[in-house]
């Protein structure tokens, strides 16, 4: 038997191979999903188009508590460096009242040992190393992601039918 | 001394004993035609892009990141745009004080990356200043308030500018720092 199926795989492989694009794999979640590079591997792919960067300034849900806020407005040139922060131009505690700006958490002006300091703390100044912009753009896979409300309020109702 | 001033009078006071008033009148037009237009394009030269550069190149490096150089519509800057201003007495006007800029740059007073640095405060200040005082009149050559349509500005622009520049509380460079440089240390600047 097994030496029927060996060729069989054999031309198989041969056959995706020759059609890259339509090659299909399972997701977890059964989604369908065409191979993300869009093109054989000896072609160079046609780059996706760049996306906007949804600039509505209406914040997002959190997906978890502790995820770091994402940016809900553009950020083009913004200079982040050892001579400025423009981020915090507008969102550090000083400035809020005139900006009306989300105020840098409080965590940002504590040091390793949790002591606070009087500005943002040298580890938290990079903005961009956990905030970040966010596309207006359909997804390439849908997020399974479930949080903890659904979790709990799941688990809920299963108690309740037992 | 005075002899000289009154050689120097009679002559020009006397009428002209060998050219004709035609050759004198026509030729006065078209030297006039001559200097004025050469002094026009001297001037304008001093307005380019290449001149400008020739000393100042790593603003231009900057420059090219910002959205002054590089947007959608192909519409763009140079540094005479901002920094002289169009009408022609305020214009010279600038140009007779940066002839100032010249004497630096022949003694040298700027003439490293590092010494540029050490003074990127204090330039931008002066910039600062100037557009402050004359209520940021280079943005507005091209970025007329008049005709400015909110309802194509985000909701964060278009609160600040029909409330603060609307009223005259704040000009553009109040708040539009750093859109074609880098910015300096901008400890202790309101707004930082």
């Amino acid at each position: 038997m097994r030496f029927t199926v060996f060729p069989l795989v054999m031309l198989a492989c041969f056959f995706a191979g020759n059609s890259m694009a339509e090659v299909r794999a399972d997701g977890e979640g059964g989604q369908d999903i065409a191979t993300l590079r869009g093109a054989p591997i000896h072609t160079e792919s046609q780059p996706p188009r760049m996306d906007r960067v949804d600039n509505s300034s209406i914040k997002r849900q959190r997906a978890y508590p502790m995820q770091p806020p994402m940016i809900p407005h553009k950020i083009d040139g913004y200079q982040v460096d050892l001579k400025v922060n423009q981020c915090l131009a507008c969102h550090s505690r000083r400035r809020t009242e005139d900006s009306q700006a989300t105020m840098v958490s409080v965590t940002h002006y504590m040091d390793r040992e949790g002591n606070f300091l009087a500005d943002v703390s040298p580890r938290r100044y990079f903005c961009e190393q956990c905030h970040v912009t966010q596309a207006v753009t359909e997804p390439l896979l849908t997020n399974e992601f479930v949080d903890i409300d659904s979790l709990i309020t799941a688990r809920s109702k299963v108690e309740k039918k037992q | 001394m005075i002899e000289l001033v009154k050689r120097y009078w009679r002559t020009i006071s006397t009428p002209s004993k060998y050219f004709s008033l035609g050759f004198l009148s026509l030729g006065g037009f078209i030297m006039g035609i001559i200097f004025w237009g050469g002094f026009n394009t001297a001037m304008e030269f001093t307005n380019t892009e290449v001149f400008c550069t020739s000393c100042h190149e790593n603003l231009y490096e900057e420059l090219q990141y910002t959205i002054h150089f590089n947007n959608r519509s192909g519409v763009r800057a140079i540094c005479s745009s901002c920094h002289v201003p169009h009408d022609w007495t305020d214009k010279i006007a600038r140009k007779m004080q940066a002839s100032k800029e010249v004497w630096a740059w022949v003694t040298g007073t700027i003439n490293t990356p590092e010494k540029f640095e050490a003074r990127r405060r204090t330039l931008a200040e002066h910039e600062w200043h100037r557009l402050k005082a004359n209520d940021s009149l280079e943005c507005r050559n091209c970025h007329e308030y008049e005709y400015m349509d909110f309802t194509w500005q985000s909701a964060r622009a278009e609160q600040q500018h029909s409330t603060a520049l609307a009223s005259g509380e704040k000009t553009c460079i109040d708040c539009h720092k750093g859109i074609a440089h880098k910015l300096p240390d901008m400890t202790g600047v309101p707004g930082f």
